[in-house]
């Protein structure tokens, strides 16, 4: 067979990307007809201030410091999407990443509050806390068929409670806040290594982003180049032919989930380690961002680059949205167009088959032509090729 | 004690009217996760109902108009599930959360500009119905019977009787078994399917509803519905998506959901001196531990999860 | 003169992405005969009947009902025109009773409500006068592969069906249920049914049918009157040149014990009644074994329980003298098992993974494959891959990187063999190998078998074709409702006999 260079249109990273934009692009416009419904007269200004986020603040030194802001905050959303797509490769949907990263919330909030503990090692307990939850998941499923996803629901709400128990403890008594770690436990805070000079002074951006962004790349390499990947793509590709070869389904399944948990749980420690929020010990619902994970990491064409990216830009319009005007809009116009993403993401495979089924029908086309002419020519023989004709993957 | 057994009846009729809904979704073939969010619409649906009937609207009226109101938003909702798992076979799990996000979302964007729009100070998600909801209640004794008890119960021997003695019910559950198969004697497999979602949306539309008035006469829809379109999830699987069976597990969900409401009524159970959050989690640890001792052997609709594809055979 | 073809297929080309799976063929079916469809797996006829039946719409082409232009656009056209089918794969709801499958899409009813009374007197009425019987109360999950076909039968005769497609009717019988078959199959025509009778099997449309079209390749090859031809010549049409059946192999020669099972007792997921009870056999080096039997009667839970899939209630496996019984499916192969799976697709690929990927797949972990840190030797690989391609003749659109989806099933077999024979393995099970491929490629199989048998290595081959458990083996192990309940000599016994092992009409006390 003739190896020809490949179409651009057919590479698998072109396709991802114009599906993506495809949801992005789609995801805003639906978002801007309901804010239409809404209030017609600043729909156009309030899509537009989601869109900017920080570029609202004329002053390029503030829009920095905002910039910053976002960055912050991306680092968790990044490991909550890493924490999904990780766990996708392996065929496992891990919705449970937002309970994950509750735990590591907690868990890392309690070592430095009250126990003083410096922050590598409470990022270390985030990370193992998010493991246990994860591995429970695991646990539930390859030993109990419990699916990952109802598991995964149930445990969200039992972390929440837990966590709001535990860190009642040591939370300011005036408010339902945990103590500001700058003045318990300044120890706690992950170090910025000057980069938050390069924000407008914006102390609260720390390596956790480039240590997010690391985790990104390490993913990419173990899922591509090595054994461990190897297995659990194939596990997640078809478990029956993983077992088939004598890999450990249940070892996987349980492992995978841990991973993810730990991510997720990082996460976590990223950004409440850098004091940039507080616990609120009253929250009645799980927080969001191990659900935007989803959105970037589908948006990110579940390649680990990818959602780097994609983190980026969910993370970008939900600070949008914290500035549209209150008087006519809600800053959850972010959230319903990231759900929006995530919705439009479901059709993305019948996107790409439909891109490349046109692909396919231009090259038989020409294809065909092609062969008119060389028979016209040739006056080929009339024995049949030798193809099989209806085997494409055996006859059912 | 009344309390409690008003409440457990109430949330396990939420229970059972979900449940019902995940039943024939998943009978048809399709696994519906985002129950949650058709819970949220629903609910939001027959809160506006209220919201907008006049106050001496009567009873009946009141009842049949937030029902319907609840039933049609859901199925609406419901539509948006069905369309992209039916017609482009979408990933079941990715849609289905999707829904979940964007109810909440869209439920809270909704009320806030409703509010707002009333008093521009108002920036809340949260909406009343105090006066309405004395429409859905008669006091007997003491016991608040609720009209939805009797509707959810109707709506079970409905679900029994259209499954096991219609054609209709056994078309559908042929499609959520062997689609081929149903597809070779000529039933359309993707109207099946279009029906069983949309029937899951009108009993999880009237769950949510019902779920936003048991109890409380306001609702905050920021906080959606907490993982209850889940635990009707659990309660199918629990029961086995046989609707009596449904009945019975939801009975049990909803005695430990209504401990969480009513814990303090008890003497024994408040001097036992846990945290109300431990009796907030019951439901939640109840349904994990369910699960994990009857997954195992869960007779599951065989095809369910499977986008069904006319070309393959 | 009356229409004599109660159904005309004419010049009928039905497309598939990058294939052609009919292309301009016709056929015509006379009416009260039984008209055989004769082709390899592959050659199209499936494509060609799930047309007729309006499971798929050709490009060109039309079909004719009792002379008249029909248009079929979906299985309730078909129903109305009275096409009924068998399909190859039963298609039949398996928590389900036998009833409610029968009255599937036709269900009579009564104030709204399913009347099943009616149903069940006119069933009941159909399976007396035909000879089908059937319990209409039990579920099909319980019941036999032959009583599950008479299920599929009474579905047409309820709809009054007048013309019956046959789709491979006998793949999954004994040669006392084919025969059973047969004759139900004369009564039908008798009866003014018209049937379309699908197969490769030679033999069963030589007694049965009154004419036979030939497909190759998509392609229309010819209509036969059945009295007037031969084996030689239907064969010849099917295959497009003179075909050996005979397998050519060395004197038997066999060494010592490769593999003894011993008392083997396999627990079954899906059946009460077809889990292994009590198996022991041998099989030694140089000689070729074979598991027969009728499908779903232990096989694929015996070979389960060998190969470590399903773990096993009692029992002793030693390979090579090695006790194995515990060992995992790693542990197993690399003590020298090979296993060429039953199904290619569940089991035997990752049919996302590349070719490449799929060649080290029972090897990618060896220090040869993977570095010290982890890291695959892609190169290595590579160069793996590339030299069992070459060896094995595996063809492919891209090389190592095609994507094992999108390989023929023919390459795809022949990349699962290519992998577990390189592996050098004292003892190869090897289930269904030849299932769904056309002649050259099942012959390219049994040559490998052969090979590994005269290169003194064991062989257990599971087989449901009899064809290959006549000639391939060496020694017949028959399979009934989990026992091994005989075994025969393939140069001396005949098929007749095997059959009534196989039906589990005939038992020996043995122990091996």
């Amino acid at each position: 067979m003739k190896t020809q260079k490949e179409p651009f249109l057919k590479k698998k990273w072109v396709q991802s990307l114009i599906a993506s934009l495809f949801c992005v692009v789609l995801g805003l416009l639906i978002g801007y007809i309901v804010l239409l419904f809404i209030n017609p007269k600043g729909a156009w200004d309030a899509i537009g201030t989601v869109v900017k986020n920080f570029f609202t603040y004329p002053n390029p030194k503030v829009a920095l410091k905002y910039f910053g802001s976002t960055l912050v905050k991306t680092a968790p959303l990044l490991m909550c999407a890493l924490s999904i797509q990780f766990a996708y490769k392996v065929g496992l949907f891990n919705i449970g990443a937002a309970g994950q990263y509750v735990v590591g919330a907690g868990a890392c909030l309690y070592m430095a509050l009250a126990w003083d503990l410096p922050w590598w090692i409470c990022l270390l307990g985030a990370m193992a806390a998010g493991a246990v939850l994860g591995s429970i998941s695991g646990l539930l499923k390859s030993y109990c068929n419990v699916n990952e996803v109802i598991s995964g629901i149930m445990l969200n709400w039992i972390s929440l409670y837990t966590v709001n128990m535990i860190l009642s403890n040591v939370k300011e008594s005036a408010s339902p806040y945990t103590y500001q770690l700058a003045s318990f436990n300044p120890s706690a805070l992950i170090p910025s290594m000057g980069l938050g000079k390069l924000f407008s002074n914006n102390q609260y951006v720390t390596i956790a982003v480039p240590l997010a962004i690391l985790m990104a790349v390490v993913i990419k390499i173990i899922q591509d180049k090595t054994l461990f990947g190897y297995e659990l793509k194939a596990t997640g590709f078809s478990k029956s032919a993983a077992k088939y070869c004598g890999m450990k389904e249940n070892r996987n399944i349980i492992l995978t989930l841990a991973i993810a948990g730990a991510l997720a749980g990082m996460g976590a420690a990223l950004l409440f380690l850098t004091g940039y929020e507080q616990w609120q010990c009253t929250q009645s619902s799980v927080p969001a961002m191990g659900f935007n994970g989803i959105a970037a990491t589908f948006l990110g064409g579940l390649s680990p680059i990818g959602t780097v990216i994609a983190s980026y830009f969910i993370q970008h319009i939900t600070s949008g949205g914290a500035y549209v005007d209150k008087t006519m809009y809600s800053s959850q116009i972010s959230d319903l167009i990231s759900a929006l993403i995530i919705y439009l993401c479901g059709f993305v495979l019948f996107l790409k088959y439909f891109m490349n089924s046109r692909i396919a029908k231009r090259e038989e086309k020409a294809s065909a032509a092609a062969k008119a002419a060389e028979a016209a020519s040739e006056k080929e023989s009339i024995e049949p090729k030798d193809v099989d004709p209806n085997e494409k993957g055996g006859e059912e | 004690m009344t309390l409690l057994l008003q409440y457990t009846l109430i949330f396990a009729s939420v229970l059972v009217l979900v449940a019902l809904g995940g039943c024939f979704s998943e009978h048809s073939g399709v696994i519906n996760l985002g129950l949650e969010g058709i819970m949220v619409m629903g609910a939001l649906g027959g809160a506006l109902a209220m919201k907008y009937m006049s106050a001496d609207t009567s009873s009946f009226i009141m009842i049949v108009v937030v029902i319907l109101a609840a039933i049609l938003v859901g199925m609406i909702y419901a539509s948006l599930l069905a369309v992209a798992c039916v017609n482009f076979k979408a990933d079941q799990t990715i849609v289905g959360t999707a829904l979940n996000m964007l109810a909440t979302a869209g439920a809270t964007v909704i009320v806030k500009a409703i509010n707002t729009a009333e008093n521009p100070d108002n920036v809340s998600s949260t909406m009343q119905y105090v006066g309405a909801k004395r429409a859905f209640l008669v006091n007997i004794d003491g016991f608040e019977f609720n009209w939805f008890m009797l509707v959810a119960v109707l709506a079970l021997l409905a679900a029994a009787v259209t499954l096991y003695k219609t054609r209709f019910g056994l078309r559908l559950m042929a499609c959520g078994e062997h689609p081929q198969a149903a597809d070779s004697v000529g039933i359309n497999v993707y109207k099946m399917r279009w029906a069983g979602v949309l029937i899951s949306g009108a009993l999880g539309g009237l769950g949510g509803i019902v779920y936003i008035t048991a109890g409380v006469s306001e609702w905050k829809f920021e906080n959606g519905v907490a993982g209850f379109g889940f635990l009707a999830l659990a309660v199918m699987i629990f029961g086995q998506w046989k609707p009596g069976r449904i009945a019975l597990a939801a009975l049990l969900f909803g005695l430990f959901r209504a401990l969480s409401n009513v814990y303090a009524g008890f003497g024994f159970l408040t001097a036992l001196n846990i945290p109300g959050s431990v009796y907030n989690m019951m439901p939640y640890i109840i349904s994990l531990v369910v699960l994990a001792f009857t997954s195992r052997k869960s007779r599951a609709p065989k095809s369910e999860g499977i986008p069904y594809d006319k070309g393959q055979r | 003169m009356e229409n004599q073809y109660a159904i005309e297929m004419l010049h009928i080309t039905k497309k598939f992405p990058g294939i052609i799976a009919n292309d301009d063929i016709t056929l015509k079916l006379r009416k009260g005969e039984i008209h055989a469809l004769l082709g390899e797996n592959g050659a199209g006829k499936s494509t060609l009947m799930s047309v007729l039946f309006g499971l798929y719409q050709p490009e060109e082409g039309e079909i004719h009902k009792d002379g008249v232009k029909a248009d079929i656009r979906n299985p309730n056209d078909a129903n109305e025109l009275g096409i009924g089918m068998v399909h190859q794969h039963f298609k039949l709801v398996e928590c389900f009773t036998v009833l409610d499958n029968i009255i599937l899409g036709v269900e009579p009813c009564k104030g709204g409500f399913l009347n099943k009374e009616v149903a069940r007197e006119k069933v009941m009425a159909l399976s007396d006068k035909y000879g089908l019987h059937v319990d209409p109360d039990a579920r099909i999950e319980d019941i036999t592969v032959g009583m599950q076909q008479r299920t599929e039968i009474l579905k047409m005769l309820y709809r009054d069906n007048e013309i019956l497609i046959f789709d491979e009717p006998t793949a999954v019988l004994t040669p006392q249920e084919i025969e059973e078959l047969m004759q139900i199959m004369k009564n039908l025509v008798k009866e003014g049914k018209s049937i379309l009778f699908i197969s490769h099997k030679l033999n069963e449309i030589m007694e049965v049918a009154d004419r036979c079209t030939v497909l190759r390749k998509g392609k229309y090859v010819g209509t036969v009157d059945v009295k007037n031809s031969s084996k030689e010549e239907l064969s010849r049409m099917m295959v497009g040149r003179d075909v050996d059946f005979t397998v050519h192999k060395k004197a038997l020669a066999p060494g010592e014990v490769i593999l003894d099972v011993e008392n083997l007792t396999v627990e079954s997921k899906m059946h009460r009644n077809n889990a292994v009870k009590n198996v022991s056999f041998q099989v030694r080096s140089g000689e070729i074994v074979c598991i027969a039997g009728i499908d779903g009667n232990g096989q694929t839970e015996l070979v389960y329980g060998l190969t470590g899939l399903e773990g096993l209630k009692e029992g002793k496996i030693s390979l090579c003298g090695k006790d194995i019984t515990r060992a995992s499916i790693r542990k197993r192969s690399a003590s020298g098992m090979s296993h060429i799976p039953e199904d290619r697709h569940k089991h035997g690929l990752v049919l996302d993974y590349s070719l490449e990927d799929n060649m080290v797949l029972q090897r990618y972990f060896e220090p040869r494959f993977v570095d010290k840190a982890g890291f695959l030797k892609r190169k290595e690989i590579r160069a793996y891959a590339n030299n069992l391609i070459e060896q094995y003749d595996v063809r492919s659109g891209q090389g190592p990187i095609t994507m094992a989806r999108s390989m023929s099933g023919g390459n795809q077999q022949k990349a699962i063999v290519a992998r577990e024979i390189d592996k050098d393995p004292q003892l190869l099970v090897a289930v269904q190998p030849t299932r769904g491929l056309d002649v050259g490629a099942i012959e390219y199989i049994h040559k490998q078998l052969v090979a590994q048998r005269d290169a003194g290595r064991g062989v257990l081959l599971v087989s449901l074709e009899l064809d290959e458990v006549m000639s391939v083996p060496d020694r017949i192990l028959v399979m009934y409702e989990g026992e091994i309940v005989g075994e025969l000599d393939p140069k001396k016994t005949t098929v007749e006999e095997l059959g009534l092992y196989m039906a589990g009409a005939k038992k020996e006390g043995r122990k091996a």
